[in-house]
């Protein structure tokens, strides 16, 4: 369903996507894992087409990134830790907004759906404004999910929500990944991440630098993989600099 | 939370259609200033203290009077522009949204004519507003159908240049001074050709006089719609 290779991604002399190769199986839910500043939001801003890629290959659904966004656009639905919503529209409003711009048909009844599912449907005609931020987050998801998508990307969902929110956050995500969607999750809220995604790949110094399936990582033992891959990320960066000096 | 199969097929063909974007746009945006009244009332107060200004500040006679009002008129309408289109494009872009219109599958430059078409509602409105009253402050009748046809050109000149300009000052931290640093200067000929057209309605000049800045009015919405048509998704892509 996604498959990037040898993605790299330049902003100026910077260069924060050093080669990436990633491929991510249909129905798959991936837990994208990695320190600050190690490129998982570039990352995802090229697989939504938000970034054009320096070098290298995307594709999504089989279409190709940038050439062919439209129609990886129509395919994919994006949850930020921002709700991309309007504050000054009801929820109901908002979700009529982007059902329009993806072109669904029955909007009233598919917002009413979705608002449901994301339980929200008593609060349909209240202002965003008026809600609180696990209220947006989830409202977030039922905009992500309205035109249907084959595949959703959520890039830090978890930020600034209470213990709570981020409960009932599992619970509608875990609803929306059993529909049989791709899903790429970035999250440093590893313990989350262990329950919902079935295989875990951790980016660091913009590169892919370990991957594994949950089966395959003992119990309660994420943590110790992440940091693992990590510090041998460091210390073979460490070896290469010195190799050059 | 799945569509049903048929519905599902025929929404994953392309583009939404160019028209039905645009005015989805146009929809959101004036339903949501219609609830906050946020941009609507700043504009608006500011036309009004602008006008109220001159007014105090200018003692003039009533032949002086005609002889400014079309300056005042278009100072007026700019710089309470220049409020809007900042506000406008601050909105989507402080919320993530401007990444929410991005990511749907549909012309970025029906993102564009949507958001101008929202732009120059408004102006419109605070012009319809602030016209009367400017009437009624310096006794000259403004409501003339010439006149009018110079507030649009020009209204459209200012948000059609006005929605590109601020989409890239929206970007930078500096947006608010940035805007009007940006777009003053592009916008020079449409308030030269705008006050000058104006002054000659209001003075009952011959047509002759006239037309070449109705010409250069249109000539200056036209060309600058196809530039900014051309240029806006390179301008809000990263």
């Amino acid at each position: 369903m996604i498959k990037v290779s040898k993605l790299v991604k330049r902003f100026g002399l910077k260069t924060i996507l050093k080669g990436v190769e990633f491929e991510v199986a249909a129905g798959e839910f991936v837990g994208l894992l990695g320190p600050n500043g190690a490129g998982k939001t570039t990352f995802l801003r090229i697989l939504s087409s938000l970034s054009r890629p320096s070098l290298g290959e995307v594709r999504v659904a089989g279409y190709r990134l940038p050439n062919q966004a439209a129609a990886v656009r129509r395919r994919l639905g994006v949850l930020s830790h921002q709700p991309l919503l309007y504050g000054d529209l009801t929820a109901q409003e908002n979700l009529e907004f982007y059902g329009r711009m993806y072109d669904v048909e029955d909007l009233p009844g598919r917002s009413l759906e979705v608002l449901e599912q994301v339980g929200l449907a008593s609060r349909r005609n209240d202002l965003v404004r008026t809600f609180s931020r696990g209220m947006q987050q989830r409202l977030a998801i039922a905009r992500s999910v309205i035109h249907d998508p084959d595949i959703l990307l959520l890039d830090e969902p978890y930020t600034g929500l209470d213990q709570d929110a981020c409960a009932m956050l599992d619970e509608v995500l875990l609803a929306i990944a059993s529909e049989g969607r791709t899903v790429v999750m970035t999250s440093h809220d590893l313990a989350r991440a262990a329950n919902l995604a079935g295989r875990f790949d951790v980016l660091s110094r913009g590169k892919i630098i370990a991957s594994a399936a949950r089966k395959d990582i003992p119990k309660d033992g994420l943590l110790g993989f992440y940091r693992q891959a990590v510090e041998q990320a460091n210390i073979e960066m460490e070896r290469s600099n010195v190799s050059k000096r | 939370m799945s569509l049903n199969a048929e519905t599902k097929a025929r929404s994953t063909q392309g583009q939404t259609s160019f028209f039905k974007s645009m005015w989805a746009i146009v929809w959101k945006d004036v339903s949501a200033e219609w609830r906050s009244r946020e941009l609507f009332s700043a504009m608006l107060v500011f036309a009004l203290l602008v006008i109220m200004i001159f007014n105090f500040a200018l003692e003039l006679n009533i032949r002086e009077r005609n002889e400014i009002t079309a300056g005042v008129l278009w100072v007026t309408f700019a710089f309470a522009g220049t409020l809007g289109l900042n506000r406008s494009m601050a909105v989507e872009k402080d919320r993530g949204c401007l990444d929410g219109l991005l990511l749907a599958p549909v012309d970025r430059s029906a993102i564009y004519f949507g958001k101008v078409l929202g732009n120059l509602i408004f102006m419109l409105v605070v012009e319809a507003i602030v016209l009367p009253i400017y009437s009624i402050l310096y006794n000259t009748n403004l409501f003339q159908g010439g006149l009018i046809l110079v507030i649009l050109l020009g209204s459209i000149g200012y948000a059609v240049v006005g929605t590109l300009l601020s989409s890239m000052a929206v970007q930078a931290r500096t947006r608010d001074v940035l805007l009007p640093i940006l777009l003053f200067p592009v916008i020079l000929p449409v308030l030269i050709a705008a006050v000058r057209a104006s002054s000659y309605y209001l003075q009952g000049q011959p047509m002759d006089l006239i037309q070449p800045s109705l010409n250069l009015l249109m000539a200056y919405d036209v060309i600058f719609s196809a530039v900014a048509y051309a240029l806006f998704d390179y301008v809000v892509e990263e």
